[in-house]
């Protein structure tokens, strides 16, 4: 791969790009989301001035009401003049490859907005909460010059975590049936929060779940229990403290306690202390170096990720490869071979 | 997961009929065949339609009209894309369309139109062959 080169016919459609017509940054994101030939160089060409909008990833469970929600806040970001890109993924079928993009139902009300552009994506049996090349469309709608970028996820359960990779700023949507306090100290989805958004607020049971969140929160940060006033003459908060100062800490840095807001989607109760939210995180971020930490930290996942992708290609674009696989397969048929030993097979044939 | 590229389809409901059961049920037919379905719910504008099918960059436009208003919808979004320069894709559609119109409808450039009783699969073979015959390189 040699990054600097573009073919023609992708020269005309940065031509486009570079104008800021919509048709160029459509097609380009066909471009990436296809992986046509040449589809690392275009990115290339246009990634050079680096990142510059604020991205903000929605996920949580299905149902939970992301998209009204990216559609509130959308309406309110429009409010302050901002351009927006907004990309929108819904699962692929592992039994037919096909797949129902429902998410613009919900942006009707800001579809033709010219300052808006909304994209979806299938999954395309990638397993993370995004597509296999969301981040990628990401940074194409930076690059065509968005102020900000807005990503939500599938409907996610507890592990689907790829957004972190996508965004600088992670809301988890939860509704009062997404579960209690226990789902909230289970490993995953509560990690990744930045700001928890409890939607759906009308509804029973949404004082409970922000009560028991915050519960959770402070277990986390170990302030649970500085409140309670010392018992049988020791105080709990101290004992906790000294235990935790000596086990390592996965924590995320001081400095940021993640807040446990309230919406309703469809009244747009919230969203406007959502979005003062999502701006307090920003100048967090920014402030306290952990914006350049994130940014470090994404590119080296993209770098794995490309590095991946291409060994992947030139493994499984090899002759030689593909017939020691079929032999392979064949050994194993026959009693003779194991998944390893054509493993070991086709990995010293490419690394001969 | 096949590696060929999928088939991108907008299904769009123009109007103000709110009968979407026949888009729906296309929408469903086309998931289950493999295409990417891009489905945006009722009351679509022509200029909807066209804005989505630009962003969403879809190989077809497919829309259902039950109203009687097909020789004003179909032909406005004929033209709203040809002159987004999205003249490249595919319009279709269905919907209760007299023979004629649908005669009339084909000369100014909209694709076959499906009338009550198409079976689902004459649908998904169609957008198939058109997609094999416009890409095959």
């Amino acid at each position: 791969m040699t990054p600097s080169t573009l073919s023609s016919e992708h020269e005309a459609l940065l031509e486009r790009f570079k104008d800021g017509r919509v048709l160029g940054l459509a097609r380009a994101i066909s471009v990436v989301e296809n992986e046509r030939a040449g589809f690392q160089e275009l990115l290339h060409t246009v990634m050079a001035s680096g990142p510059q909008a604020k991205r903000v990833g929605f996920t949580g469970p299905p149902g939970a009401g992301k998209s009204s929600l990216v559609a509130a806040v959308a309406t309110e970001y429009r409010r302050l003049e901002e351009h927006l890109g907004v990309v929108a993924v819904d699962p692929t079928s592992p039994y037919s490859g096909g797949a129902l993009l429902g998410d613009r139902i919900r942006m009707n009300d800001i579809s033709m907005d010219p300052g808006i552009f909304i994209r979806s994506m299938a999954t395309r049996g990638s397993l993370g909460g995004l597509a296999a090349t969301t981040k990628e469309v990401v940074d194409l709608m930076d690059a065509f010059g968005f102020d900000r970028v807005l990503v939500e996820t599938v409907g996610v359960g507890q592990t689907e975590l790829e957004v972190t990779a996508a965004a600088d700023t992670v809301v988890v949507v939860l509704v009062p049936e997404s579960g209690d306090a226990i789902q909230a100290m289970k490993a995953g989805l509560m990690e990744i929060a930045d700001i928890f958004v409890v939607n759906k607020a009308d509804r029973p049971g949404a004082p409970r779940l922000v009560k028991e969140l915050r519960q959770a929160l402070h277990l986390r940060t170990g302030s649970a229990l500085k409140d309670i006033p010392a018992h049988h003459g020791v105080d709990l908060g101290q004992v906790m403290k000294k235990e935790r100062s000596t086990s390592p800490s996965a924590e995320k840095p001081e400095g940021w306690s993640v807040p446990v807001l309230t919406t309703n989607a469809l009244t747009n109760d919230g969203v406007e202390t959502l979005l003062e939210t999502i701006q307090e995180h920003r100048s967090w971020l920014e402030q306290g170096g952990e914006l350049e930490r994130r940014r470090r930290a994404r590119a080296e996942i993209r770098i794995r990720d490309v590095v991946n992708r291409e060994m992947r290609r030139i493994a499984w674009s090899s002759a030689d490869a593909r017939a020691l696989l079929a032999r392979g397969v064949d050994d194993i048929a026959d009693g003779e071979g194991t998944p390893y030993s054509a493993a070991e097979a086709i990995l010293g044939a490419l690394l001969r | 997961m096949s590696d060929e590229r999928k088939i991108r389809v907008l299904v769009a409901k123009p109007g103000l009929d709110g009968h979407d059961r026949g888009a729906k049920v296309i929408a469903s037919a086309f998931r289950d065949a493999g295409f990417e379905v891009v489905y945006t719910g009722l009351h679509q504008t022509p200029e909807m339609i066209v804005n989505a099918a630009v962003q969403e960059d879809v190989d077809v436009v497919a829309m259902s009209v039950l109203s009687g208003a097909h020789m004003t919808l179909f032909p406005r979004v004929k033209g709203l894309l040809d002159e987004a320069g999205a003249d490249h894709m595919l319009l279709t559609g269905g919907g209760i369309i007299p023979e004629d119109d649908v005669d009339e409808l084909e000369k100014r450039g909209v694709g076959r139109l499906f009338g009550p009783g198409t079976s689902t699969s004459d649908a998904i073979a169609y957008v198939n062959e058109w997609f094999a015959t416009t890409h095959a390189n």
